[in-house]
């Protein structure tokens, strides 16, 4: 298990709170919420050891994309980056609804 | 036409707004609450935010009602010292409910392998109080327990399924205190081929237990059919006589098999069928 840690400089407003999926084999939880400061953060917990340079480049491709203050927690079970990215969306969507 | 809609593939929190009368569901110690495991991270295990029990009010024709959804996705919807917990408090509190006039009426969707090893004895603990809890909130209210699959419900969950005053099955679920793994590594693949999966079914499946008297009723893996059988069994109100309490009923059952020549499934049904109502 391992803990990882990022902060991006955002500007999209977020309004409410999301949590999609499941900590359950390939796949992962996201808890997506507003960013207490002028940053977003993302607080990743994986099973899976040594892949902190593809989780940094998930994200960076997330906020480019969506450049939301938010703070993200993602419990991760050995999901793949597609199934990350997915997952990322659809909280994203989640919390504009 | 109505198109069926697989209750089997939702997630723990869409069964239970699936069940509760429409968008009466509300969350209780929700995943942002973040009351979680604080013993499988020490094991280098992920915790989930919600411990993998959802946990609602709602309404069930028009009644208030409780639910609470076991996740199977996450760790085998094992029950540890909080997933426990927070189903062991709300039978509590319902029981408490129930005692003042305001009757609650409690769902519980069964999709468990039991215990979580890693927290062992704290979810026995939590899993002896489930069982308490749903002996003394029966007395008020019909406690109705639901075992859809793909997991099944085992190990001291079962127990807790059967003590339900009604019990909802489909064919794919399981219900047994052992699992098939569990039985073919203490006792050998010669007494059970936990991969014969057709076996496994006969023996335990929700067709085998509906037909020898250990569930109520036998539903298609639909969400619509499961919360229609979730009405018919509320509305049969409390149980008088419950499955745990007709003990001399099955310890004659028992008596009359031979174990060393136990009766095949189908056997079986025939010797439990329940008696019809007279």
């Amino acid at each position: 298990m391992e803990v990882l840690r990022y902060k991006y400089p955002a500007k999209r407003h977020v309004t409410h709170r999301a949590h999609v999926g499941v900590v359950g084999s390939g796949d992962l939880e996201v808890l997506f919420e507003p960013s207490t400061d002028q940053d977003a953060h993302v607080l990743v917990t994986t099973s899976v050891d040594g892949f902190a340079t593809i989780w940094k480049n998930v994200l960076d491709r997330f906020f480019g994309r969506y450049d939301y203050v938010a703070s993200i927690e993602i419990n991760d079970f050995g999901a793949t980056p597609g199934t990350v990215m997915l997952r990322l969306e659809q909280a994203a969507e989640a919390s504009q609804a | 036409m109505m198109i069926r809609q697989s209750f089997i593939e939702m997630n723990a929190r869409e069964r239970a707004a699936a069940l509760l009368d429409p968008a009466s569901f509300r969350e209780l110690l929700g995943p942002f609450e973040r009351i979680k495991s604080p013993w499988l991270p020490l094991q280098g295990i992920v915790a989930q935010a919600d411990d993998g029990v959802v946990l609602g009010r709602g309404l069930i024709d028009g009644r208030s009602a409780f639910v609470a959804s076991i996740e199977g996705a996450f760790q085998g919807g094992s029950m540890g010292e909080v997933s426990g917990a927070k189903i062991a408090a709300a039978l509590e509190l319902a029981r408490r409910d129930c005692e003042r006039g305001r009757p609650i009426l409690p769902l519980l969707l069964f999709e468990t392998g039991g215990v979580r090893l890693q927290e062992a004895n704290l979810g026995l603990a939590a899993i002896a109080e489930i069982h308490a809890g749903i002996i003394a909130v029966r007395e008020f209210v019909p406690v109705v327990g639901v075992v859809a699959g793909v997991v099944g419900c085992f190990g001291g969950m079962s127990l807790a399924a059967a003590l339900c005053t009604r019990l909802i099955v489909t064919r794919q679920a399981r219900l047994a205190m052992n699992g098939p793994e569990v039985i073919e590594q203490e006792a050998g693949i010669g007494e059970l081929d936990a991969a014969d999966r057709a076996l496994i079914w006969k023996l335990m499946g929700g067709e085998q237990r509906y037909a020898t008297g250990f569930a109520d009723d036998l539903v298609d893996d639909d969400a619509a059919a499961i919360a229609t059988a979730v009405r018919w069994a509320v509305a049969m109100g409390v149980e008088a006589e419950p499955r745990s309490r007709q003990i001399s009923q099955y310890m004659a059952r028992l008596a009359a098999i031979d174990a060393q020549h136990p009766p095949t499934p189908v056997a079986l049904r025939r010797l439990w069928q329940t008696d019809p109502v007279a």
